[in-house]
């Protein structure tokens, strides 16, 4: 292999790095994929949700055989002090389409499948296979990787780093920092099994339908996070994730808050009977617009969450992995059909093309927000609050209505105040803004 | 509800549902000699999802990286101090998730 050279090499097989060499591969370039598991998908923890849209502009027809667990029909949002939920629920049999927008997937069957699709568009993934450092000429270009194999250079015209959150490459490259512990979560998950028939009764499903909650509350503890559960054929994918630097100032456990969470009694009855097998965790880069680092450079490409692509208000990640690794090849492509070098000058051109679409736009309309929701009231008072409106609200008990209402109003100004209020909702506008 | 429920969780039996190719006696994350612990390794002792991280007798923090998730937590907290060295496993070791 040390005498062959690349036209690309992809490091890591997630979604990023699939839909890159996917896309650099089926227009005929020569790429190598490196992953560090055993098989694609075996060191990859996700939630997980598939975003239609961002995989169909790959693979358009990916339904007729990625395994997909159910398409979400219902999406339940969660507002939970310790005893209780205040919820909205959006349930509508128009998500019963054709080709549906959102399904629940696990994560190593699916990027399997994906790694099998790259593979069959001709690239070679070499498996079992860590990088260990970028190559560079004298003029500072990078032009291919170690690996710890044989330590022999594998050279190409360009590396893309598709390496995750934690991906060492980059890191020791100095092309991009250690995540801050206030700009990344480290989330928990299980996996309960159960019959697909207790799934469905439980969760008022019919055939390949899902639902999923997405939490927040007391169950963090006063920290910045949320809980997930996600209903999959025969079992339930449950998680629950908060900032580091949070979890490092508490005195709180990951698998704690995990167990608290199983225990609420409104999750607990979902998932009774089930058998756990598998407990997984990962980090979530969540400093958003802000954290994004220096994307490209000479003769390299960051994609995906390497790249803090992860849109933490709406809980997308895997789709802008995807659609990032999708761009990053375009652009590569756009190089090589004009002979053009794979230099930073010319690969700007892929932050260009990123900026103008959804993914940039999103995390710049949000750029303020991972600020706004280190306000501790949001985990704990708020949600005490509004239960305990609701309870005054929905319990029958001889009191007046008016006083009901002048009581709930009470309890908000009392608890936070006039200023506390105001300042609350305006560190969230602005941020939304 | 949360503080007894909390204290009766062993992560042990949790990571026990896991795959794991162990490359014995390469680990790959170690922690870097010292006679009192700092805050952060301490935090690790408990933010570590797999209790790979335990306060020894004698005060220092010891790690013990078979049950390690990979995650990457600690090295975004400790790995900047110098605290502790952070690798990989070889290619192909360590957890093998059979979900993710």
């Amino acid at each position: 292999m040390a005498d062959e050279k690349f036209d690309a090499i992809v490091v890591g097989a997630g979604p990023s790095g699939n839909a890159c060499a996917y896309t650099l591969a089926t227009r005929g370039l020569k790429v190598l994929q490196l992953e560090r598991g055993e098989y694609p998908g075996s060191k990859n923890v996700q939630g997980a949700i598939l975003y239609a849209d961002a995989l169909e502009k790959i693979i358009p027809d990916f339904r007729e055989d990625a395994p997909l667990e159910r398409h979400i029909i219902e999406q339940r949002l969660w507002m939970m002090d310790d005893k209780s939920y205040c919820g909205a629920h959006y349930r509508s049999e128009d998500f019963n389409e054709d080709k549906p927008n959102r399904y629940t997937i696990i994560r190593a069957p699916f990027d399997k499948w994906f790694s099998r699709r790259v593979s069959e568009a001709g690239a070679l993934i070499l498996c079992e296979t860590t990088v260990t450092e970028l190559v560079r000429d004298a003029h500072d270009k990078v032009i291919g990787v170690r690996t710890d194999r044989d330590g022999a250079a594998i050279y190409a015209d360009i590396v893309v780093l598709a390496e995750g959150v934690s991906g060492l490459v980059g890191a020791r490259a100095g092309l991009r920092s250690i995540p801050k512990p206030d700009t990344v979560a480290l989330a928990v998950k299980e996996m309960h099994f159960l019959p697909r028939e207790t799934i469905e009764a439980r969760f008022n499903l019919q055939g390949d339908e899902g639902v999923v909650i997405e939490s927040a509350g007391t169950i963090t503890k006063g920290m910045a996070g949320t809980g997930f559960l996600y209903t999959n054929k025969e079992c339930i994918s449950i998680g629950i994730g908060c900032l580091i630097s949070d979890f490092t100032n508490s005195d709180q456990t990951p698998y704690g808050l995990l167990e608290a969470f199983k225990q609420h009694p409104s999750v607990k009855p979902l998932l009774a009977g089930s058998e756990v097998k598998e407990y997984a965790a990962h980090m979530i880069p969540e400093g958003g617009y802000k954290a994004i680092p220096q994307l490209f450079g000479n003769g390299w490409l960051i994609v995906g969450d390497a790249g803090q692509f992860v849109n933490a208000i709406h809980r997308e990640g895997s789709n802008l992995a995807m659609t990032t690794g999708r761009i990053a090849a375009e652009t590569i492509l756009d190089l090589k059909t004009r002979n053009a070098p794979m230099t930073a000058n010319n690969l700007a051109a892929y932050k260009t093309r990123l900026d103008e679409s959804f993914v940039m736009k999103d995390l710049k309309k949000y750029k303020n927000l991972p600020n706004a929701f280190h306000n501790k009231h949001l985990f704990t008072t708020y949600p005490q609050l509004i239960s305990k409106a609701a309870q005054t609200w929905f319990r029958v008990d001889g009191v007046d209505k008016k006083a009901k209402e002048n009581e709930i109003l009470k309890s908000f100004f009392r608890t936070r105040r006039v200023k506390g209020l105001l300042g609350d909702v305006l560190g969230m506008a602005r941020g939304w803004r | 509800m949360s503080t007894e429920t909390e204290t009766n969780v062993r992560v042990e039996d949790k990571l026990f549902q896991n795959r794991y190719l162990v490359d014995a006696g390469r680990p790959h994350i170690t922690v870097t000699p010292h006679t009192v612990p700092s805050p952060r390794l301490l935090a690790l002792t408990h933010v570590c999802p797999a209790g790979c991280y335990t306060q020894a007798d004698s005060g220092q923090v010891e790690i013990s990286t078979d049950g390690c998730v990979e995650c990457g937590t600690c090295r975004v907290v400790a790995e900047p101090y110098g605290e502790i060295t952070w690798n990989y496993p070889r290619g192909g070791f360590g957890v093998l998730f059979k979900f993710g």
